[in-house]
C-alpha cells in the first residue's frame, strides 16, 4: 500500500519536474513546479515529517512560488525569448552530462559492493512530531536558528534596496 | 515500508532534471526555478535520511534550506528585476557584462 502509494507520488513528481524543464511558457513552469512540490509534500508525509510537509506547502508552494508568478507576471517574460540560444550545442551535451550524473548516484546508491542499510526505524517514532522538531531548534540548534533570522532580515533589506530606484538617478 | 534507497534515488532523478535545467534553458526566472528543484531534492534526501535513523536532525537542515531558500528567491527576484531594468531581458546569454 504504502509502495504503491509512493511510486504514484513519484511519477507525479518526476513528470511535473520534467514538465517544468520542457514547457516554453514561464507561467506554465511554475504551475508544475507547484506541483511538484504538492508531491515532495506528500513524499514529506509518508517519510514521517509532517511538519515539513505543511511547511513545504506554505513556505514553497505559497510563498515561493506566488512571488514568482508575480515577478514573472511583472516582467512579462513568460515567453518569447527561448528562441534566442546563443549556445545551441550545449543542449546535447547537458543531456549527455545529466544522464552520467543519474548513473553516478544510482551506482553510488545501488551499486554492488555499497553495504546494505540497516533496516529503517518504525515510521511511527517520537522523532517525526513538531514537538521533538521544535525542542531540537531551540535547544541544540538555537544558534543557527537566530543566524537564520538574521539571514531573513538581511534579504528583505537586501532586496528592498535592489529595488529601489535610486533618486540622484545615477543608475543607468 | 519504503526503502531508503529508493528515495534517495528519487532525490538524484529530482537534482539530475534541475540541473539540466539549468543547463539547457535560456530564460533566468526557469533557470532559478531548477535551482530550486535542486534544492528541493536535497531537502527530500535529508528527511528520508532522518527516517533511515529515527534523528530529528535531517529534517531540522531541512527547516534550514527552506528558510535560506526563501532568502535566495527573494534576493535573486530582485536582481532578475534590477537586469530587467537596465537590460529589458532575462536571457541568461544577453546578460554577459559586469557593469549596468
Amino acid at each position: 500500500m504504502e509502495l504503491v502509494l509512493f511510486l504514484i507520488t513519484a511519477l507525479v513528481t518526476v513528470g511535473a519536474a520534467i514538465a517544468m524543464v520542457l514547457s516554453h511558457n514561464a507561467v506554465h513552469s511554475a504551475l508544475w513546479l507547484v506541483l511538484n512540490f504538492f508531491g515532495v509534500a506528500v513524499l514529506y508525509l509518508l517519510l514521517n515529517a509532517p511538519f515539513l510537509a505543511m511547511i513545504q506547502i506554505t513556505v514553497y508552494a505559497g510563498a515561493i512560488m506566488v512571488l514568482f508568478l508575480f515577478v514573472i507576471m511583472l516582467l512579462g517574460s513568460e515567453k518569447g525569448q527561448e528562441e534566442v540560444n546563443g549556445l545551441p550545442w550545449q543542449t546535447p551535451v547537458a543531456l549527455v552530462l545529466g544522464l552520467v550524473l543519474l548513473g553516478i548516484a544510482g551506482y553510488a546508491i545501488f551499486g554492488a559492493n555499497q553495504p546494505a542499510l540497516p533496516v529503517a526505524a518504525d515510521g511511527a517514532g517520537e522523532y517525526g512530531r513538531p514537538e521533538s522538531l521544535a525542542r531540537a531548534l531551540f535547544s541544540t540548534y538555537l544558534l543557527p536558528f537566530e543566524v537564520a533570522g538574521v539571514l531573513l532580515l538581511v534579504a528583505l533589506v537586501g532586496a528592498v534596496v535592489l529595488t529601489l530606484k535610486s533618486r540622484q538617478g545615477e543608475r543607468a | 515500508m519504503v526503502s531508503t534507497e529508493y528515495y534517495v534515488m528519487l532525490s538524484a532523478i529530482l537534482f539530475t532534471i534541475g540541473v539540466t535545467g539549468v543547463l539547457t534553458r535560456r530564460n533566468a526566472l526557469v533557470v532559478f526555478m531548477s535551482v530550486e528543484l535542486m534544492l528541493n531534492s536535497a531537502n527530500l534526501a535529508l528527511v528520508s535520511f532522518a527516517r533511515q535513523w529515527a534523528q530529528v536532525d535531517g529534517q531540522i537542515l531541512t527547516f534550514f534550506v527552506i528558510t535560506v531558500a526563501a532568502a535566495e528567491v527573494a534576493v535573486g527576484l530582485a536582481l532578475l528585476v534590477g537586469i530587467f531594468r537596465t537590460r529589458q531581458t532575462t536571457n541568461v546569454d544577453e546578460v554577459n557584462t559586469m557593469h549596468g
